[in-house]
Formats: C-alpha cells, sequence, structure tokens
C-alpha cells in the first residue's frame, strides 16, 4: 500500500464509516423503511428503540444485507454495498452481528465456534486462531466454557460467546440485533457489561435494544424509531430527559415509570 | 434338510449384493447430496434441475430405469461403462441404475434435514463472511445429516433390498440365484425362506445400529 492510500484511509477512518442514504424496504405491503438517512462514525455507539414492528431490527440487518433493500444507499467505510458473491461475503466478515437468538453453531463446541471464522474466513492458522479465540472467551468471561457444546451453556454465555464470535473477524462495526431479548432477567447484566466494555474500548456499535439503561449510559446516540421511520435522533441525555416528537414522548411514558 | 443348497454358490451371490448396495449407496450419498445443494441454492435453473430430476426419478419404477440402462444405454447407445465382458458391463449399469433413482431419495430426505436447521444458523454463519458453498458444507449440512441418519437408514435399507431388481438384467446377485434354485429344487418355500433370511441379517443390524447413531449424533439445541 502507498503512502497516498494509507492517508486516504485515515482520513476516511476520520469519520463516516456506515451511512445509509434514502434507504426504502417493503415486505409485500407493508412499508418497514421509509426513507432512512442514518450516519454512524468511528467510534460512536448508536442506539437504535422504538416500539415492536417499527423496523429497527430490519434496519440493523439490512447494514450486512441479511435484509436486501427495495431502494436508497447503504455503504461502510466508504464502500457502497456489494450485491451478492464474495464481495458481500468478505464486506460481511468486516460487519459482526449478534443475533436476538444467539446462533452459535449447534454442532461445534464453543472454542470452533470462535475459531471457523479466522480460519475459513481470515485463513489465519489453526494455533493462531486457537490463542486468539482463547483470549476473547477470557474476554467475555466464558474462557472455561470453551469445550463445551452450545446447548450446554446458558443464554448469557451463549450471547458472550456469539460476540466473543463476532469479535474473532476484528470488525470494524458491531451490529446487535435485540441482544438481550431473549435472556433471563439474571443474565441480561453479564451480557451488557460486556457490551459497554466494548463500547468504552472504542468499538463502532449499532444496537437495537429496549434496554434503556444500557442507552443511557453507554450511547453517544440514540436513535428513535416508529412505523419504519426514523422519528428523533439525539443525545441519551437529551432524548429520555426531553424528547422533542410526540410519539417519542408516548413511547417514554409507557416503558419508564415501572 | 438344506440338502438343496449344495451346488449352489449363495454365499457368492449375497455377496455380489453387498456389493452392489455398498457401492450404490456411497454413489447415492454423493449423488444426493449434490441434487439437495441444488434445490437449496440461490440460482434458479440449479433449483429447477433438481426439482425436476427428483420429480421425473422417483416416479419411474426401478425395473425400467434398470432395463433402460441395460437394454437403451447398453444395447443403442453402445454405453458399455468401460467394461470388457458382459457381467461386469452389467453390474456397472446396475449400480448407475441404482444410484440415480436412490439418489432422489436421499436427496429429498437430505432437503427435509436442511429444513430442521434453523434459519439462524444460516445466518450467522454469512454474518461472519462465509460463502453460500461454505456455509452449506461447513454449518447447515452436517447439521442436517445428523438430522436425517434415520430416513437415511430407510433409503439404504430399500436401497439393499431393491438390488433384487438388478435380476431383471441378469446381474448374479442374490435374486438372480435364487430364481435359478427355484427352477431346479422342489424345496420352492424353503428357498424363498432362506434369502428372505439373508436380506434380513443384512438390513437388520444396519437399521439398528443407524438408528442408535442417528440418536448418538443428534445435534442438542
Amino acid at each position: 500500500m502507498t503512502d497516498a492510500s494509507v492517508a486516504k484511509d485515515a482520513m476516511a477512518g476520520t469519520d463516516e464509516l456506515v451511512v445509509l442514504k434514502s434507504v426504502d424496504k417493503h415486505f409485500g405491503a407493508l412499508h418497514v423503511l421509509q426513507d432512512i438517512d442514518l450516519t454512524i462514525t468511528r467510534g460512536e455507539v448508536v442506539v437504535v428503540i422504538g416500539p415492536s414492528g417499527s423496523g429497527k431490527s430490519t434496519l440493523c440487518r439490512t447494514i450486512n444485507r441479511l435484509e436486501t433493500i427495495d431502494s436508497g444507499d447503504i455503504s461502510i467505510d466508504g464502500k457502497p454495498l456489494p450485491q451478492e458473491g464474495k464481495a458481500l461475503a468478505r464486506l460481511r466478515s468486516d460487519v459482526g452481528m449478534v443475533f436476538q437468538s444467539f446462533n452459535l453453531f449447534a454442532h461445534k463446541t464453543v472454542l470452533e465456534n470462535v475459531m471457523l471464522g479466522q480460519i475459513k474466513v481470515r485463513k489465519t492458522g489453526r494455533q493462531a486462531a486457537e490463542e486468539k479465540a482463547r483470549a476473547l472467551l477470557d474476554r467475555v468471561g466464558v474462557g472455561t466454557q470453551a469445550d463445551k457444546y452450545p446447548a450446554q451453556l446458558s443464554g448469557g454465555q451463549q450471547q458472550r460467546v456469539a460476540i466473543a464470535r463476532a469479535l474473532a473477524m476484528d470488525p470494524k462495526v458491531m451490529l446487535f440485533d435485540e441482544p438481550t431479548s431473549a435472556l433471563d432477567p439474571e443474565m441480561i447484566n453479564e451480557v451488557l457489561e460486556v457490551m459497554q466494555q466494548l463500547a468504552r474500548d472504542g468499538m463502532t456499535m449499532i444496537v437495537v435494544t429496549h434496554e434503556m439503561g444500557f442507552a443511557r449510559s453507554a450511547a453517544n446516540r440514540v436513535v428513535f424509531m416508529a412505523d419504519g421511520r426514523i422519528v428523533e435522533e439525539a443525545a441519551p441525555d437529551q432524548f429520555f430527559s426531553n424528547p422533542r416528537s410526540d410519539r417519542a414522548k408516548d413511547f417514554l411514558s409507557k416503558i419508564l415509570h415501572h | 434338510m438344506f440338502d438343496f443348497l449344495q451346488g449352489y454358490d449363495v454365499l457368492g451371490a449375497f455377496w455380489m449384493t453387498v456389493k452392489l448396495t455398498v457401492l450404490s449407496a456411497l454413489g447415492s450419498l454423493v449423488l444426493g447430496t449434490l441434487l439437495a445443494a441444488m434445490r437449496v441454492s440461490p440460482i434458479p435453473l440449479m433449483r429447477g434441475f433438481g426439482t425436476a430430476y427428483v420429480n421425473i426419478v422417483r416416479n419411474i419404477p426401478l425395473t425400467i430405469i434398470i432395463l433402460f440402462s441395460s437394454l437403451g444405454l447398453a444395447d443403442i447407445f453402445g454405453v458399455s461403462m468401460g467394461a470388457s465382458d458382459f457381467a461386469v458391463q452389467g453390474f456397472r449399469l446396475a449400480v448407475l441404475s441404482l444410484v440415480v433413482y436412490h439418489a432422489a431419495f436421499v436427496c429429498e430426505a437430505l432437503r427435509s434435514g436442511i429444513n430442521t436447521v434453523p434459519v439462524g444458523q444460516a445466518e450467522a454463519a454469512r454474518a461472519i463472511g462465509l460463502g453460500f458453498g461454505q456455509t452449506l458444507r461447513l454449518i447447515v449440512l452436517p447439521q442436517a445429516f445428523r438430522a436425517v441418519v434415520v430416513p437415511l437408514a430407510n433409503v439404504l435399507i430399500a436401497l439393499t433390498k431393491n438390488t433384487t431388481v438388478a435380476a431383471a438384467i441378469g446381474v448374479a446377485e442374490a435374486a438372480t440365484l435364487m430364481k435359478t434354485m427355484m427352477e431346479n429344487e422342489a424345496q420352492t418355500v424353503l428357498i424363498a425362506a432362506v434369502f428372505a433370511f439373508g436380506f434380513v441379517v443384512l438390513t437388520l443390524p444396519t437399521g439398528l445400529f443407524l438408528g442408535w447413531l442417528g440418536k448418538r449424533l443428534a445435534v442438542k439445541r
């Protein structure tokens, strides 16, 4: 790589990492994403909240093209999202994703789950991959479970393994699609703590969640969605104490004060 | 009581049955897996081919497929399967027919197994950057195979018994010998019983073993 291209990368690196421009998507007659514009800068933690069916999960899934879009543009690190094939696979390897239902590979051990992408996508050697996997599993606090199968772990442990699996690819950005919604209440915190640590370490994160506490403490920005639109974007303090839109006021009045 | 067995190579005939079974089973497993991959592929042409293959082949009687391979492929089109004599040619044509026929059933068993693998597994695989082929090979198929060991055992048992259709083109397997013996000997019921027992000896342990294996390999979710 020449000096010029390094400089260009570094310049791109200062600001916009994920850019969505007038994105539209329909599920049949349902217009799930309506003219979405959203820019996430490097190192930013954006929390997307909103009522069920507001399109926030769909939005999250369009960013690595697990959902296609009808119109609009999505680019990641300055490059438009490829249509299909190798280019798309390469892009996805740079975008970590954590699912609501964990989706750990059920026939592989925890360690193998975290090694697989490194070996098959990044072409890392087995030994290096295992070292990194063990380090990551230690980092998320499940190092002692490395040789178990996913079904032998609690939900919270599985989700932390899923985070380690995504981190093993050294992603530029991490997508969290309701990562704590399928968890028993006492396991939510162990996952949120790992996510908070990630945020402190400077990871760019897009988090779809119902955890308002996490939004307050870890987010740089809160994006409020309803009926397929972004209704309001604000800093968490401002959003929670003084929401501008009626829709957000209504939503917050229903979920807070319990 | 079993004097009538003398002078006949019953074990040799069953050995031929075993050879037909093993080779056809391996072949149909490979072809069936390819067909299943086609049927779930994102490319419409591949999907169409897989669907057409299964629906045509599984609805034609095996006897007709085997006769076509011998009378059509070999006699009219001169496909000799690289064999120098008729016995070898018949054997190879029988294996080819059995593979072609049972691959359709393996494909469908496997496809039902693919449907037992939650969509999230493939999504997670794609999300870490695996391509379609890698996702299928590393994540979906290994779990699908574990789910369909028992249905595949059914196909294998049917295949074992279906090798008797090779008698139609004169392959020297168990059913061919049974027919010869029935023509030459008086104890027809006993002869039938001996051959029936022979097949049970082949298929019963297979079924029991694969049933046990299916439980052992089942993916825990």
